[in-house]
């Protein structure tokens, strides 16, 4: 299998305190990876510097993307490479509904990577498409971007913007959070739609439970902005039992 | 990496202004200055009746003994008016031009440069086209059909000459030629505008657009707009203007008065783009304009909306005089400044009859040094019986130099007249750009997202050809806005 993302020691500061110390890791095409780990081991700092967000520069270390030097690209250029993260905390974009965002966004990176837009009418039948996988009502896609939306709402509206974007590799961070189980069922059965050979998926958590839906081929543990561990599914349920403390108590 | 220098980036990112170039054709100039010779001039440039002539003076005497006002919360360097052309005209024949075959092909050119080709796009859209070039009028597009229906639609020099009695009936009833300094400068050198007049019972068959363009530099413009609606009829009306680059500032003094009579309605539409100085703060358009509607008849309405973007300074505040029962004002306002632009708008509403109501929505947005100021009169005098108002007034700020400021004044004489106000302040948040960047977006197309977004209650007001190039120009003007 080819290597979809590579990332080799990385360090990363944030606001003067090094949160990522040293990370190393390599996703290959198809696969799916979750990062496991207490409160404030850089799981989200990992995500933030996958995706460029300002403030979140490496100090050291490389990413490497299909073979490309991730870190040169800017937000906008590694969402139309096929980078795609899925918002713990979704915002909200008042007067835009989640329709006219999701053409913006749909047509952006399209026109990135050098494809036609979409006519009005495909758009129109691809969003409902999809939305009806995700069991949206329709209605909803009519609503300003998150606004007033519920968390499980909000859940959906990330998994369908993944669904229209296609991305190549998926951050998803704390999709599972604010779920009841039913929610959690369809968030998971849009996850799975999207595995491929041709994708990869990377699912940063705090508990198991989205793993018995989305079953991962590979879990890690992060703690002090290190790997500290790798493992199978079944580390999951190490975790799970066991919690982080041996984890937190070695990085020490 | 992307640790690029921001300035650098900030400099590739920042947008020129896009209309910035100049028509080379001779210009008629009177000579720089202002007195009593240089307004009959005009006048008789124009070849005008004795009592307009002796309107002119009137305002011209009364404006020697006002002051500038100085309020608004904008500052400039003193304007010396004896330093300002009074009158500019493109270079033609005795005539003017029949059709657009004889219009001098620059002048086409020109408005081919701005996006509005005259022939293809009036056609198309619709829209019947009054083309201000300077100060005098130079096309006139869709006249017949217009005619047809009763309405006169055409410079206001041609509806002296063709329709003086309501001219003289109207001209100045709204404004009077006393009204302010500006106004009061305006009455003594107005050089040319537009003028319509819809008949009893017509709605108008298409919408009405003029496009104002300055191009001669040292030249102030005056324009003055007169706008009557009979009873029962509706008209729609549509500003545009864009100037070309350059590094005086230029003075634009414009008066518009609009007249609804029982059950009428105007709707009046203002996209303003005028050069708003560079990034430095330097040059610019100073867009002092009054523009005033009275709702005289019963049920009348008048409904402004007004998207401004352009100019280094703006003071207007479109208003509306509430007289006849049950009449209804509108303002609907997107205020941008960017880089050092300075903006003082709002509007007035002043409730005379009953069961009179306004609705006010303005929504500010500073970036860069931009100082944005929302300064609104709502006035429900003893008769406003049963009178409503609501305003809501929205301030967004892109970044930390800029200023955004809300100056209401609520003047109450009725006990039964309800006044609501509601106003906030929010900022762009990093968590939004983001968010939209992570999505394919560029930085710019972020901000002019969140940006259009905010705006979204006022722009849905606008026509929709004009909403479209609105959205753009919004995002057009917040360029260089983020680093």
């Amino acid at each position: 299998m080819t290597v979809m993302l590579e990332i080799k020691n990385l360090h990363t500061t944030v606001g003067g305190r090094e949160i990522l110390n040293g990370v190393n890791l390599t996703i290959r095409a198809g696969e799916v990876h979750a990062i496991m780990g207490p409160n404030g081991s850089g799981k989200s700092t990992l995500s933030y510097v996958l995706a460029g967000r300002d403030g979140y520069t490496p100090t050291q270390g490389s990413v490497t993307f299909q073979g490309r030097d991730l870190l040169a690209l800017d937000p906008a250029e590694r969402a139309a490479a096929g980078i795609f993260l899925g918002f713990q905390y979704p915002v909200e974009i008042p007067g835009i509904s989640t329709m006219n965002f999701l053409r913006t966004a749909l047509n952006a990176v399209r026109k990135a990577r050098g494809e036609a837009e979409l006519s009005a009418a495909d758009f129109l039948k691809l969003v409902r498409e999809k939305a009806k996988t995700l069991d949206m009502d329709p209605e909803m896609l009519k609503r300003s971007v998150n606004v007033g939306f519920s968390g499980g709402e909000k859940k959906r509206n990330e998994m369908l913007q993944m669904a229209m974007l296609q991305p190549r590799l998926a951050i998803l961070d704390e999709t599972d959070s604010g779920l009841d189980i039913d929610a959690l069922k369809v968030v998971s059965h849009g996850i799975n739609a999207l595995r491929g050979p041709e994708r990869s998926l990377l699912m940063i958590t705090h508990y198991q439970r989205l793993l018995d839906y989305v079953v991962p081929d590979v879990v890690h543990v992060l703690a002090k902005g290190r790997i500290v561990k790798t493992g199978g599914k079944e580390l999951a349920l190490e975790l799970e039992r066991e919690g982080y403390a041996p984890y937190v108590g070695e990085a020490a | 990496m992307t640790a690029a220098n921001p300035h650098e980036t900030l400099e590739q990112i920042a947008g020129d202004y896009k209309y910035g170039f100049v028509t080379d054709i001779e210009s008629e100039l009177a000579p720089k200055g202002l007195n009593e010779d240089i307004i009959r001039f005009i006048s008789d440039k124009k070849g005008e009746p004795a009592w307009l002539l002796d309107w002119r003076l009137k305002a011209y005497r009364h404006w020697l003994k006002m002051t500038e006002p100085t309020w608004a919360k904008v500052s400039y360097p003193d304007i010396d008016f004896q330093d300002i052309h009074y009158y500019a005209a493109p270079k033609r024949g005795k005539d003017g031009p029949k059709s657009l075959d004889e219009v001098d092909p620059e002048l086409l050119a020109t408005y081919e440069k701005l996006g509005i080709p005259l022939k293809e796009r009036g056609i198309l859209a619709g829209v019947a086209v009054d083309a201000v070039f300077d100060s005098v009028s130079v096309a006139t597009t869709f006249k017949d059909k217009l005619k047809e229906a009763g309405v006169i639609f055409s410079s206001i020099s041609e509806a002296v000459k063709e329709h003086p009695e309501l001219v003289k009936k109207y001209l100045g009833s709204v404004v009077p030629y006393s009204d302010n300094f500006y106004a009061t400068l305006n009455s003594a050198v107005f050089t040319d505008g537009t003028f319509v007049y819809v008949p009893k019972g017509v709605r108008c068959p298409m919408e009405l657009s003029t496009y104002f363009r300055i191009n001669e530099a040292k030249t102030g413009q005056f324009e003055r707009t007169l706008i009557i609606a009979e009873e029962g009829s509706y008209v729609s009306y549509l500003e545009g203007c864009t100037a070309p680059m350059r590094d005086e500032n230029q003075l634009h003094a414009a008066v518009v008065e609009l007249v609804a009579l029982d059950d009428a309605e105007i709707k009046y539409s203002t996209v303003q783009n005028w050069y708003p100085g560079d990034k430095q703060g330097r040059g610019g358009i100073y867009n002092f304009v009054t523009k005033r509607g009275a709702c005289r008849g019963k049920r009348s309405k008048i409904s402004w909306t007004q998207v401004e973007t352009g100019s280094a300074i703006t003071w207007k505040y479109p208003s509306c005089i509430l007289q006849g029962d049950n009449s209804v004002g509108e303002f609907y306002s997107v205020a941008v400044t960017n880089n050092f632009q300075q903006a003082d708008t709002g509007t007035k509403m002043i409730h005379i009859g009953r069961n009179t109501r306004s609705t006010i929505v303005s929504k500010g947005i500073s970036a860069g040094r931009g100082q944005n100021t929302y300064r609104g009169l709502v006035r429900m005098l003893s008769g406003a019986e049963g009178a409503r108002n609501h305003t809501q007034c929205d301030s967004l700020l892109i970044g930390d130099a800029c200023g955004a400021h809300t100056v209401p004044y609520i003047e109450v004489k009725n006990p039964t007249a309800q006044v609501e106000h509601e106003a906030t302040t929010s900022k762009i948040s990093d968590d939004q750009l983001f968010y939209c960047r992570q999505r394919g977006l560029s930085a710019e197309e972020a901000v002019a997202l969140i940006v259009n977004g905010f705006c979204k209650d006022v722009m849905l007001h606008l026509p929709m050809e004009f909403a479209v190039e609105a959205q753009k120009l919004l995002g057009v003007s917040l360029e260089g806005s983020v680093g």
